[in-house]
């Protein structure tokens, strides 16, 4: 080989690998490249910086190294927009621990905006995912999407337009949701299957149903329990319901404030939870919504729920949905603000009561309402009398999050 | 200045000229780094483009293969000189560190996209995903390469390679990168082998490549989904097996889902009968249960498989257009367990 010739590649060569340094993500056509190339050659403790600016990409990312943090300019500064989406379903898919995202906006994505399947150490924080055209059945299932992780802290982000839950932690463990605004999603917040959880300072508006407390049959991680919703804005979720048919969040009435459904150990408190036209607190069983029951490991009675404190307002003036337009003619209108399905495990009832410890009690909701309306019973034994339900259960300890790596949340 | 860069010019002409002459497989791991190349790894000699196995490359084939739509699909394997890999019966076979699995993918008239490597180091299993230049001369290594445009059939669509994430999408087992192909059940079956005809799994055994197997008769066998001649049960469990169970099972990318559809999988519930969908959304298509029996149209298994848009499709990777044979097997099966 002629030297001269040597001489030009090496320069040439040189040029080439300066383009783009690697782990750099750059705007533009080579937004999506750059990004998915810098994801799978991070190093653990890498910090990805993502661009400012609007980023049209067309396939799903993926995360699967540890301890890797993403970073962009702030969630309407920095925003992918996945509406020529032709690949893959969620908009990002982590499943990696200790992870880090902040300050980027997701837009449009055909799936979930951001699932981060079977992590330790998972932070959100001032993330935006959005359905940009509005409620609407083809818009994605989950916004923030954290399941089967364990150290969850979301804070301080906005989901809209999700097409069944905003914020969605499922089959989790020791989780922090804080200061995130949910609106116009089918479900809000919703925390299924998990346990220690708190949902706190959270406003929930315009959805069908604000905030969800829910444990399902037919999953591998059962038994959600513990969770505290407390001191969250829950008003005006009077969203038509635009679920597709066969999801489970597809039978949440129009004008839900707070439900509790089939899991243990709740304390709902200090919230403001008004004009959910169809009911503001509901507590529930899943035998209730009617569904089959096959998943014989499966607990669906709701038991020591404590609701307290609430201030609760307006709202059951206009209900929707089979079962609450069928206790109207029962109650007239507007509906109790809070309404419980008696539903109990027949194996537990001593004298036809519940042990104190598994109670559902509710006191100091100032003038709000309520109704135990007797679904099991065929609503024989109907009983608007608070004072049968008045009474209170040990207060929920506050869940901390072991401070890690940096990917770490550190706690409230 | 001058006698260094002579230095490392008769350097590089030697380093070449080495690999010219080298005749066998080269093996490379990842505390190394990986070649950019295809080539550099010695797997096939003479034309590229032929994929002529080098000295200890066997092919291999599989009863019931994953579906990739319709690509032709040719896997090899080789293994270090002295070392073989482990029997097991149920689950993919334990390799030695140093294997390599290749399966390359092509398209008539278009020739080889891809050649998937999957290699053993002693820090695990690695994907590398190398794509082939259009004169078809080499791969090269692309970890996030960009889709490839096929005509198949007349039918134009965006062929996608997955990303080396990707790779890990479908070949994760609790979080652990693992082959899937090689499995006893899926070998369980003759090859035309350079010398005749065998039993890979009896082939393996002969050549050194595989200990520990019992007698085939003992072996468990994969059924091949479109031999009509097999029980349609079985065709359908070893197609459901292949095409979902890599995310489908208890370990898998997909267990949060409750719906398990491995090979043997007994449990109705598990295989979707009656079962509610949990987090499908919009891609349940408004119906009730992942299958009813007797009734493929209201199957959300059957929907998905039928779909190819993105979120409803499944597999969620590597599919672009409807393998419509298969979703007539699966089809078939649900309405055969109406009259049961």
């Amino acid at each position: 080989m002629p030297r001269s010739t040597l001489l030009l590649i090496l320069p040439l060569l040189t040029l080439a690998a300066c383009a783009r340094k690697p782990g750099q993500v750059v705007s533009g056509p080579e937004f999506q490249k750059s990004f998915q190339e810098a994801l799978i050659e991070a190093k653990p403790g890498a910090v990805i910086e993502l661009p400012e600016g609007k980023q049209d990409v067309t396939g799903t990312f993926s995360l699967t190294v540890d301890n890797v943090t993403i970073r962009g300019k702030g969630m309407d500064r920095t925003v992918l927009s996945f509406k020529n989406q032709k690949t893959g379903s969620a908009g990002l898919l982590v499943t990696s621990n200790q992870f880090t995202i902040e300050d980027v906006g997701f837009e449009d994505t055909k799936g979930d905006g951001i699932k981060i399947n079977g992590a330790t150490g998972v932070t959100i924080r001032r993330v935006r995912t959005e359905w940009t055209g509005g409620p609407n059945e083809k818009n994605g299932s989950y916004g923030l999407y954290p399941v089967q992780c364990k150290d969850v802290l979301i804070e301080d982000s906005v989901v809209r337009g999700a097409a069944d839950a905003g914020f969605y932690v499922g089959q989790s463990k020791n989780i922090i949701v804080r200061r995130n605004r949910a609106e116009g999603n089918v479900a809000g917040i919703e925390i299924e299957n998990s346990e220690y959880a708190d949902v706190y300072q959270n406003t929930a508006t315009q959805n069908t149903g604000g905030i969800l407390v829910f444990n399902l049959p037919d999953l591998p991680v059962k038994g959600g329990q513990f969770t505290r919703v407390f001191d969250n804005q829950v008003v005006n979720n009077n969203q038509d319901n635009f679920a597709p048919k066969g999801n489970m969040v597809a039978t949440v009435p129009a004008g839900t404030g707070v439900i509790v459904m089939s899991t243990n150990h709740i304390e709902v408190f200090k919230n403001t939870i008004k004009n959910n036209q169809t009911t503001n607190v509901s507590i529930l069983s899943y035998l209730t919504t009617g569904k089959p029951l096959n998943d014989k490991g499966y607990d669906p009675f709701t038991e020591a729920i404590y609701v307290h404190d609430n201030t609760i307002a307006g709202g059951g003036d206009a209900p929707v949905g089979q079962l609450a337009t069928a206790l109207v003619p029962a109650f007239g209108k507007p509906l109790p603000a809070i309404l419980y399905d008696g539903v109990v495990d027949p194996s537990k009832l001593t004298k036809g009561h519940l042990p104190d410890d598994a109670r559902i009690c509710v006191q100091r909701n100032g003038d709000a309402a309520f109704a135990n309306y007797d679904a099991a019973g065929g609503a024989k034994h109907m009983d608007r009398t608070m004072a049968h339900y008045d009474c209170a259960l040990p207060a929920l300890t506050a869940v901390t999050i072991p401070a890690g790596g940096p990917g770490s949340a550190g706690g409230q | 200045m001058h006698g260094r860069w002579g230095g490392i010019a008769l350097l590089f002409i030697g380093l070449t000229l080495l690999a010219g002459c080298s005749k066998k497989v080269r093996v490379f791991n990842d505390d190394d780094g990986f070649p950019d190349n295809l080539s550099a790894w010695g797997l096939f000699v003479g034309k590229a483009a032929d994929l002529k196995p080098n000295e200890g490359v066997v092919p291999y084939d599989l009863n019931t293969p994953l579906f990739s739509d319709y690509a032709t699909k040719r896997r090899f394997i080789w293994m270090p000189p002295g070392t073989a890999a482990a029997y097991r019966p149920d689950d993919v076979f334990d390799f030695p560190v140093g294997s390599i699995l290749s399966k390359s993918f092509s398209y008539p008239g278009k020739g080889l996209i891809e050649t998937r490597l999957l290699v053993r180091t002693k820090n695990g299993w690695f994907g590398l995903p190398y794509v082939w230049n259009a004169s078809q001369t080499d791969a090269t290594l692309q970890m996030a390469a960009d889709p490839v445009r096929v005509n198949y059939n007349n039918v134009e669509f965006d062929y996608t390679i997955p990303n080396a994430n990707q790779c890990k999408g479908c070949h994760e087992k609790a979080k652990t990168m693992v082959p899937l192909g090689p499995k006893a059940r899926n070998l369980n079956r003759d090859l035309a082998y350079a010398d005749g005809r065998a039993n890979e799994l009896a082939h393996w055994t002969q050549i050194g490549y595989l200990k520990g197997a019992p007698a085939i008769a003992q072996v468990p066998r994969a059924a091949v989904w479109n031999d009509a001649s097999q029980s349609l049960d079985a065709r359908a469990m070893a197609y459901l097996d292949v095409n979902c169970a890599h995310c489908h099972n208890p370990q898998g990318p997909a267990n949060t889902s409750g719906l398990y559809l491995t090979y043997g999988q007994a449990d109705p519930l598990r295989l979707g009968f009656s079962k509610v969908p949990v987090s499908a959304g919009k891609a349940s298509g408004d119906l009730f249960y992942d299958v009813v029996a007797g009734h493929p149209e209201q199957s959300i298994l059957v929907h998905r498989m039928e779909s190819t848009e993105p979120k409803i499709l499944m597999p969620e990777l590597g599919r672009s257009l409807v393998h419509k044979e298969g979703v007539a097997l699966i089809r078939e099966w649900i309405r055969s367990k109406g009259r049961s």
